[in-house]
């Protein structure tokens, strides 16, 4: 079996350092299987999150050599092994230990985002006619497996630490965001707090968090940018203005 | 308390799964004080890890399909050791859980008529799944999720509860710890709600996560609740064979609901060879009935790729056996074939099926459009589990409830595919609804101290031993190996006999565990405190499968290898006895009433 080493990051809040660890690897590994074969025989403590290793919960992000990935969908033969491996915890997150990082603002921003309100339904056992075709767009942001890869890779989280403070929702909760607002059956009207408090206009569209997607979601494409779109039609089209004065505007 | 955090709960869920989530928010919604467990983070429990669809006689896509139906295909694959008011409730009431999930937001694939989507799946007389492409299990969990963080419950996030706290005969509470600081925590409740998933983690091959350790299970018996029918366990018929380290993930069923077809090395599709009797009737002439049934066809039958799990798991085994199996021991499953006969085929494989897409491009690198899957049995789900009451969901410990995975008695010998998701809903409502009005009617409990200084001694004793004690990894992979040899798939009494003798090793060797560093996300120091549910059932499933002298469902006696009748009437049912020992006893089910059992006979 081939051997390489691999440059893991151990620590805690207080501080931490790359230690490096040599071992072996099979064919078709991936980066997590190295990760818990080193726990296994070298590092007990070692602190790792994971849950299905199928790319299906979203636990095991990390940054290896450098880049947003979960770590058991990232093959070995993908990456070049004539030099260390590093594997670093996310950092737009505060670290718990090692590789795990404090997620829990992704779900203070999600509680503070206003919930599915839908109309009355259509049928009389509480369901709605939809079409296939009307719940595509909303079904693509369904996809998402909360990994918050995109959340760590928006420099608006990265450098800024705006989604610590209250001021970016980031991402994954425009997403989620976009997939309500989309919704056939959804009521609610989420536009004021997306200008005011979500902090869509920070976003200027790098489609960074598109490329990390490991759902492929056409983040900035098909949810921002819409989102975007909406904002400044209510907020900033003077023509839409008059027309909603006079009484002829739809909620833009 | 000095030295624990401790918390106050009318209901306690433990376990944040769809049966965990779903009993949560019915007890919120019940107006009692919630806590809900989970051992990881919210929203990534196993049960994003469905794929296929929940179960459900809405009838959208097939008129002709009824409760009555449901109930019959459940019992029929279950082969009747199902607890058939559980299996009346479900069928009745699947219907109802769905239709809410899409009033909280979910959203499943439509039929033309604009209605919710169902599709074929084995075992089930008509198109019954409601379903997201494959990844049905994360829109149920999220759809909870996002609904539930709104109903006022409290979410404890990577808590691990190592025990339960009674007070007399009654639930009190809850001691666990949490992985991110690895502090006590106390938990008081009058009611607790066991929604703990799966034990797959019993054994090597297993599609399950690191989480599925049995927990609820062990935790229920070590309180003294029963336990039933823990030697069925399933084993799901396509799981990755390659590469290894894979090895065990799921492949959807619904690549043979789509019209996927499982071959040996020959290119002989082995699944027309043998019908089981109880099916004879049911299942298509030949493959090209076989496709008109999976495109919907209503004077078609079934192919034989959608017969039970333990029949197609037994068939592909037989394969590999006799020397026809894939170049990595398993089964060629295809739905590239399709292109043939769908336009604009790969694309719509893509659609119906794109987390295998992704799965196989990313994991083994194999384009499932082009190339046949390498696929074969992993360990997959447990029928068997704490036995509840079939209204309420309360064990013989008053105050201790379980729902989803972790109880019994809706499957029987052999869960159908989709059966586990509406299981999650029908039963995790019934099992919140029960607890909220359990707790109302009985004050917050006493929990005796000396107890909880003893359940955080032993939580500790690993680091006692931290320079002579055994490493935890090498105990959990010699049970796993032990599972998978002697209590796996085809099972005899020589290599049962063989895995209770070395399981009484193993549980002396994990009393010596020892682990170091610190209590602060410490994986040694969990896998280890997880070392006691997984010897726990363990256990109980080898005990059971040894006791059990026939082959039915799930459970194959090599040595035993027909049904025998008597066995169809009762479950097997395992108690903690005074010594502290398992005993098995067998009870008697009772027999169907009138109306149901006319159900069952018009059903053929």
């Amino acid at each position: 079996m081939p051997a390489t080493t691999f440059r893991i990051w151990r620590g805690n809040s207080d501080g931490g350092a790359l230690q490096d660890y040599r071992t072996e690897y099979s064919e078709g590994m991936v980066v997590l299987d190295v990760v818990h074969k080193i726990q296994a025989e070298q590092a007990n403590d070692l602190a790792v999150r994971w849950n299905c290793k199928a790319g299906k919960c979203g636990s095991c992000s990390a940054e290896v050599n450098g880049k947003p990935k979960l770590m058991c969908m990232t093959r070995m033969n993908t990456l070049p092994v004539d030099r260390p491996v590093t594997i670093q915890p996310m950092q737009a997150f505060p670290v718990e230990r090692d590789l795990v990082t404090d997620v829990s603002v992704n779900y203070e921003i999600k509680e503070r985002i206003r919930p599915f309100k839908p109309r009355p339904p259509d049928h009389e056992d509480g369901t709605w006619k939809m079409h296939q075709s009307d719940v595509e767009r909303s079904q693509e942001f369904r996809k998402c497996i909360e990994c918050f890869l995109c959340q760590d890779v928006c420099h608006v989280d990265r450098d800024h630490h705006y989604h610590l403070e209250g001021r970016f929702i980031g991402p994954r909760f425009f997403i989620h965001t976009a997939c309500l607002d989309m919704h056939p059956a959804d009521t609610e009207d989420r536009l004021a707090d997306l200008k005011e408090r979500d902090g869509v206009g920070y976003c200027n569209i790098t489609k960074c968090c598109t490329v990390v997607c490991p759902e492929h979601i056409a983040i900035t494409d098909n949810a921002i940018i819409p989102l975007k779109e909406r904002v400044a039609d209510r907020f900033y089209d003077p023509v839409a203005k008059v027309l909603r004065v006079i009484g002829i505007g739809g909620r833009g | 308390m000095a030295g624990f955090e401790t918390r106050q709960y009318d209901v306690l869920v433990i376990g944040a799964g769809g049966a965990g989530l779903r009993a949560a928010i019915e007890a919120s919604a019940a107006g009692v004080r919630v806590g809900l467990v989970c051992k990881s983070l919210l929203g990534k429990a196993h049960t994003v890890m469905a794929e296929g669809g929940m179960a459900a006689a809405l009838a959208n896509v097939d008129e002709r399909d009824s409760w009555q139906v449901h109930f019959a295909d459940t019992l029929r694959g279950g082969q009747y050791l199902n607890q058939w008011e559980m299996a009346e409730y479900h069928a009745r009431e699947a219907p109802a859980r769905v239709n809410e999930l899409e009033a909280w937001g979910a959203l499943f694939d439509r039929t033309r008529e604009g209605r919710i989507l169902q599709r074929n799946f084995g075992g089930h007389a008509y198109p019954r799944l409601a379903h997201v492409g494959d990844r049905t299990g994360l829109e149920m969990i999220r759809t909870l999720q996002d609904h539930g963080i709104h109903q006022g419950m409290t979410v404890h996030m990577e808590v691990t509860v190592t025990t339960l706290l009674k007070n007399g005969e009654g639930i009190a509470g809850a001691f666990g710890y949490d992985r991110n600081r690895g502090r006590f925590q106390v938990y008081r409740a009058p009611a607790v709600v066991l929604a703990t998933g799966g034990l797959g983690k019993a054994y090597k091959i297993t599609s399950n996560s690191w989480e599925c350790t049995g927990d609820g299970i062990s935790l229920a018996y070590h309180a003294g609740a029963r336990l039933k029918d823990m030697e069925f366990v399933q084993f799901h018929p396509t799981g990755m064979v390659w590469p290894p380290s894979v090895r065990g993930i799921l492949v959807t069923e619904g690549v043979r609901g789509e019209g996927g077809v499982l071959t040996n090395r020959e290119g002989r599709r082995f699944m027309f060879d043998h019908i089981p009797d109880l099916y004879k009737e049911l299942v298509a002439d030949d493959p090209e009935e076989g496709w008109r049934y999976v495109t919907g066809d209503r004077d078609a039958r079934r192919p034989p790729e959608l017969l039970t799990r333990d029949h197609v798991a037994r068939m592909i085994l037989a394969e590999v056996k006799a020397g026809r199996g894939s170049p990595h021991g398993g089964a060629f499953l295809d739905i590239a074939w399709i292109k043939d006969r769908v336009p604009k085929g790969a694309e719509h494989i893509k659609r119906k099926l794109p987390s295998m897409y992704h799965q196989f491009q990313q994991l083994a690198g194999l384009d499932i459009t082009e190339e046949p899957m390498e696929v074969g049995p992993t360990t997959h789900y447990a029928m068997g589990g704490v036995q509840v009451a079939s209204d309420s969901q309360m064990t013989n410990v008053p105050g201790l409830f379980a729902a989803g995975e972790c109880a019994t008695g809706l499957h029987g010998a052999n869960r159908l595919g989709g059966n586990s998701l509406s299981d999650l809903i029908v039963f995790g409502k019934r099992a919140g609804e029960y607890a909220a009005r359990y707790a109302k009617a009985n004050g917050p409990p006493t929990i005796p101290e000396a107890r909880l200084d003893e359940a955080a001694r032993e939580a500790l004793a690993p680091f006692d031993r931290d320079d002579t004690g055994e490493g935890p990894f090498q105990i959990q992979q010699a049970l796993q190996e032990l599972m998978q040899d002697c209590v796996g798939i085809i099972r005899t009494e020589a290599e049962l006999d063989r895995a209770l003798g070395a399981l009484t090793d193993l549980r002396e060797r994990a009393d010596r565990v020892g682990v170091d560093g610190n209590r602060e996300w410490n994986s040694g120091w969990h896998t280890a405190l997880d070392l006691v549910p997984l010897l726990t059932v363990s256990e109980a499933i080898a005990v059971t499968a040894r006791e059990r002298t026939e082959s039915r469902g799930a459970h194959t006696r090599d040595d035993y290898p027909d049904k025998d009748p008597a066995w169809g009437k009762v479950n097997l049912v395992i108690e903690k006895g005074e010594d502290g020992l398992m005993r098995v006893v067998r009870e008697e089910i009772p027999p169907l009433p009138r109306e149901l059992a006319r159900i069952i006979k018009e059903q053929g």
